[in-house]
């Protein structure tokens, strides 16, 4: 029977890294970078990896240290941005579905590192707040935490919550425009 | 009643999780640098060579 090669499983995992690489640094040349060091370590490693555990996490950890640690060594919070979220921001929308993405990306890259980080990982990565925790080197309670704590920013600078507009709107101008509630 | 049509917690979790889920998606959908590509193309041949030395 063939064991199949994790270094073949590694390169499944690339888009999903490189994804989570962008929104972590912001920056192209820099998410590239880490790419490149978080490939060179895990494939020199590989020996370490312990099969049927899980290979996404593992290289998610490697690229979030390096980025970690490189940020530490620079010395800085605020890593240099090159608007990775909002590459199409220059083009004139289409439709409200685009502007209200645009502005979705524009409130995520404002979001501490740490909460977008813990965001991503749990919301949008399919892991669980133990695996986050796992990954970042934090209690489990720390990644709900920051999760909670972003949805809370996000909500606040896209007026998730805003009910002012329906406080000041009368029932049958209500039945006429319909239930405002969140953008669509 | 405005507090009725305030969006719930379920709701507005719901509405950052497609949202981010979509940014995502672009984000993995963008094209892999030729750095990495190259990298990969090296590591594989490295790998090759040691193979044949053994």
């Amino acid at each position: 029977m063939n064991i199949p090669d994790p270094k073949d499983e590694l390169i499944t995992h690339l888009p999903a890294l490189r994804a989570f690489a962008l929104s972590l640094t912001r920056n192209r040349a820099t998410a590239d970078d880490m790419m490149q060091d978080t490939v060179l370590k895990a494939w020199s490693n590989m020996d370490k990896f312990q099969p049927g555990t899980n290979m996404r996490a593992w290289l998610f950890t490697i690229l979030r240290n390096n980025f970690y640690t490189s940020r530490r060594k620079l010395n800085r919070e605020v890593a240099d941005v090159d608007n990775v979220f909002s590459d199409n921001m220059s083009v004139k929308p289409e439709h409200d579905g685009k502007l209200q993405m645009m502005d979705f990306k524009a409130a995520l890259s404002k979001l501490p590192d740490e909460q977008r980080e813990a965001l991503i990982l749990v919301g949008a990565s399919g892991f669980s707040y133990e695996e986050a925790g796992e990954m970042c080197g934090v209690a489990t309670g720390t990644i709900k935490s920051r999760v909670n704590r972003a949805r809370v920013k996000l909500s606040e600078l896209l007026h998730l919550r805003d009910d002012e507009a329906l406080e000041l709107t009368d029932t049958a101008t209500m039945a006429v425009v319909g239930s405002p509630g969140l953008p669509s | 009643m405005a507090s009725n049509n305030k969006p719930d917690e379920v709701e507005i979790e719901n509405y950052i999780k497609e949202n981010l889920r979509e940014v995502l998606s672009e984000l993995e959908h963008d094209q892999m640098p030729d750095q990495i590509t190259d990298l990969l193309s090296v590591l594989r041949a490295q790998d090759e060579q040691m193979k044949a030395k053994k």
